[in-house]
């Protein structure tokens, strides 16, 4: 008994201090979600989040079940007066156990990523009728080209959105993406599109906003000091809102 | 058979001279003093490495917040005027934080101390195969460490495009304003490069050729056997990475193109040669830590370890492995994504391994007598925080997850799982097992068993919320988070992480003093203190120059902990059987009868 009292007091000790702490700084308890935040707006975003909950459950059953076993070992085989461990140098069958029912769970984990890996990525999976656009990162902004009402690029009716990407919701869309100096990471958190853009290459990463609104546009690779500022917005407008803002800045752009 | 050392070398031991105080301390040649200095050398950098990390933490914590008094006296205005740090002296810590931990704390620590301190001991050798490049291996150390210090002073500043150096940030003073203090680190880390190389050219030679007779390679103890494997990645990966720096270094210098797209250069070069060389890295940084536990493990629960020929199966599987994942940090990077179910599975089948020895370890504890000392804490705590850091790798190894959590604290979570749970806690579990052996006296358990449980508790208040930033998607490498609205709730987390880190630091002086202070007032150790079976504690402790007086002969396997037809319940290795009658035969025929567990 002396040993469980002594463990549940160093427990409410260690517990104490934890809760002192964070009463003290004020988290709040659901920033400790392991869950996904509840906010995608693309189409893969919830098979995605789908996919990190199925990953979720399996490691955390092994944590949980691993852990719990260590520390009933610990207790349970404690040094005691009198008693030997036993002579045990291992057992094959059992090697044989997990390492078949290990591989078999990544295998299976590594094969069932494959699907949504290649929706997402696949080059030749792009669908045909996304709307295109170019987005050059540079240090420390993010300069978004339409290609104007000729459909071209590289044609006088371009413009260029400054550090907010407009699109249309419920169509695919492309981004071509490029560098001026230095690799940047084109993030979108909602809509679960991570993307680096490589200077002297033309990256191309695709998505389908499936909800009106402004989210969020980050930098997600080190890229100088000012890195940290290197925020922008996605503004995902009605098919028909976009083609009015399509025409109001091809406009603008004619005046020049 | 492994019999190459002439017995005639241990014969003459008793005729080594005095050396004098240069020669004992300073530029020494026996592998226990250099171990020493290793240990010293690397708990300093380990201790500016922690600090980098408490500046980094401060103002993630309190962002914009001047520095307490007395800390923001020491820095200049071209770092933080006002106490309030800069970015360009953000990304400075950052980078600067790593490279110290990785190259000149970790990598040290673990090579560099027990590699020199347990090969011989362990597998019944004099000394290492080449006990002047071992000399040499250790003082280049300083000097790149001094040089890579010396990057603080320059103009600019330290090197601040990140440990991974990626180009082009890194090619040009012109994209982070850092000139000197890149070249400076590439230098330092090109020097630093032949400290490992030769170090663990040694490594390997030594475990090769200068075996005891009866020490067979699955009679060799694990924390050998980890580091041997060790070695051979040090060995192959080292070059890669000194090719690379080279590279890099002329692009910053002389004007070449390797990685800057001016001139058809590929800045994903830099990063495929970089990971070929950064993934091996990861296990040379961990494997030693996974030896060092086993035998914590078997020895603290006086039980043979569990599945010995699996134990290093696994390990020799991780080293192969580990050539072939690379890819998995570069999902994201723009390679052709079509090379990303590659990466995918082979990354994935390194859990098979990493499983292995987990339930190894597990299977070890199993029905043993297990002893709560220092070592056996720290060791447990590297199984309990392993399996945390390997389990959050399987998120990570999955491509398309891996999109979202890519850069984010979700992988500074991740590698702080593995690196500070899983290395530096099974380099706590290394220093105080050995301590008496290297010493001649115990650390003081008390305060061990203080600094341990405040260690455990504060390091995962800090590290395991980290996890949960990730999944809200906070970037890392960000000097304020806040200029992004959706992450600006996640502050006080922050800050609780921060204090959490600041008292983890602080519990590191108890470490400290127990440290120093065991060197004088510890109790004395005697030869055995853990009642161990391995070589290493036949010698006296500290061994003198030589280590053993006699070859010492090895008749069984590392791990014969409670035998059941023995009274005492370990065997050590040296030990002639009782069936033989003779020892005077048996030196001149050393061919044991195989024993179970051999």
């Amino acid at each position: 008994m002396n040993f469980f009292w002594r463990m549940g007091m160093l427990l409410a000790g260690m517990l104490t201090v934890v809760i002192v702490l964070w009463v003290i700084t004020g988290p709040s308890w659901t920033d400790l979600s392991w869950v996904m935040p509840d906010n995608t707006v693309s189409t893969f975003g919830p098979t995605l989040d789908n996919l990190w909950l199925i990953i979720l459950w399996v490691t955390g059953i092994i944590f949980v079940v691993t852990e719990i076993t260590l520390l009933v070992f610990m207790v349970k085989y404690r040094h005691k007066e009198g008693r030997k461990a036993e002579y045990i140098h291992g057992s094959n069958n059992a090697e044989i156990v997990w390492t078949t029912v290990t591989f078999v769970i990544v295998m299976a984990l590594a094969f069932y990523s494959k699907g949504l890996w290649d929706e997402i990525r696949d080059p030749n999976l792009i669908p045909a009728d996304a709307y295109q656009i170019q987005m050059l990162a540079s240090q420390f902004e993010w300069n978004a080209t339409y290609a104007g009402a000729d459909g071209l690029f590289d044609t006088a009716d371009d413009f260029i959105s400054r550090n907010v990407l407009h699109i249309p919701v419920d169509r695919p869309v492309v981004v071509q993406l490029m560098a001026q100096d230095v690799i940047h990471s084109f993030f979108l958190p909602e809509f679960r599109v991570k993307q680096d853009a490589v200077p002297g290459m033309i990256t191309p990463v695709w998505f389908e906003a499936t909800r009106i609104g402004e989210f969020t546009l980050a930098c997600a690779e080190l890229c100088g000091l000012g890195h940290y500022t290197m925020s922008g917005t996605v503004i995902v407008h009605s098919q028909a809102d976009f083609q009015d803002w399509l025409a109001q800045q091809q406009a603008a752009a004619e005046d020049d | 058979m492994s019999t190459t050392t002439a017995t005639e070398t241990h014969a003459g031991t008793a005729e080594h001279h005095e050396l004098s105080f240069v020669r004992k301390y300073i530029f020494s040649t026996d592998h226990k003093m250099i171990a020493k200095q290793f240990l010293f050398a690397g708990l300093m950098f380990l201790a500016l490495g922690g600090l980098l990390a408490v500046m980094i933490r401060w103002q993630l914590g309190f962002p914009g917040r001047p520095l307490p008094v007395f800390i923001q006296w020491i820095f200049p205005d071209t770092m933080a005027p006002g106490g309030i740090i800069l970015p360009e002296f953000y990304n400075s810590l950052v980078t600067m934080h790593a490279t110290f931990m990785v190259f000149f704390a970790l990598m040290p620590l673990m090579a560099g101390v027990f590699g020199n301190l347990l090969i011989p001991l362990q597998i019944g050798a004099e000394d290492m195969a080449f006990p002047r490049i071992n000399m040499a291996s250790f003082w280049i150390m300083p000097v790149a460490g001094f040089i890579m210090l010396a990057s603080f002073f320059v103009e600019g500043g330290a090197a601040g495009a990140g440990w991974t150096s990626y180009a082009p940030l890194s090619t040009s003073g012109e994209w982070t304003g850092v000139y000197m203090g890149q070249i400076l680190w590439l230098i330092s880390l090109i020097v630093l490069g032949f400290s490992s190389i030769l170090g663990a050219l040694n490594y390997v030679t030594t475990v090769m050729n200068m075996r005891a007779p009866g020490m067979t390679w699955f009679r060799i103890p694990l924390a050998t056997w980890s580091i041997f494997v060790t070695a051979w990645l040090l060995l192959l990966a080292i070059p890669i990475l000194t090719g690379g720096l080279i590279l890099l270094l002329a692009d910053q210098t002389l004007g070449t193109a390797f990685f800057r797209p001016e001139g058809s250069g590929e800045p994903l070069l830099w990063q495929h040669i970089f990971w070929f060389f950064g993934h091996p890295e990861v296990y040379i940084l961990i494997l030693p830590a996974m030896g060092f536990v086993s035998e914590v493990i078997a020895n603290r629960s006086r039980k043979p370890i569990f599945g010995y020929h699996s134990m290093v199966i696994a390990m020799v599987s991780i080293g192969f492995l580990g050539w072939v994942v690379w890819g998995h940090h570069m999902f994201q990077s723009g390679m052709n994504p079509l090379l990303g179910m590659t990466f995918v599975v082979t990354t994935v089948v390194i859990a098979v391994p990493s499983a292995i020895k987990t339930f190894n370890w597990m299977g070890t504890l199993w029905r043993g007598n297990i002893h709560f000392d220092t070592p056996l804490l720290h060791a447990v705590a590297f199984v309990a925080l392993f399996i945390i850091g390997g389990l959050s790798g399987i998120f990570m190894a999955s491509a398309p997850v891996d999109i979202y959590i890519h850069d984010t604290y979700f992988i500074v979570a991740h590698l702080h799982y593995v690196l500070v749970g899983g290395s530096l806690f099974g380099i706590f579990a290394g220093i105080t097992y050995w301590y008496p052996k290297m010493f001649g006296r115990m650390m003081n358990e008390g305060l061990g068993k203080v600094h341990f449980t405040l260690s455990f508790l504060f390091y995962n208040m800090a590290f395991f919320p980290m996890h949960n930033l990730g999944v809200q998607g906070m970037m890392r490498r960000i000097y304020d988070p806040n200029q992004y609205e959706y992450l600006q709730g996640l502050q006080p987390l922050s800050t609780f992480i921060s204090i959490s880190i600041f008292l983890f630091a602080t519990t590191q002086i108890l470490f400290a003093f127990n440290f120093l202070w065991s060197l004088r007032a510890g109790k004395v150790a005697g030869n055995n203190p853990w009642k161990s079976c391995t070589l290493l504690w036949t010698t006296p402790s500290p061994p003198p120059h030589g280590n053993f007086p006699e070859m010492p002969i090895v008749y069984r396997g590392p791990y014969e902990y409670s035998h059941p037809d023995r009274e005492e319940d370990y065997w050590p290795q040296d030990e002639p059987p009782e069936t033989s009658e003779a020892g005077g035969q048996l030196a001149a025929a050393p061919s044991p009868e195989p024993v179970p567990g051999d």
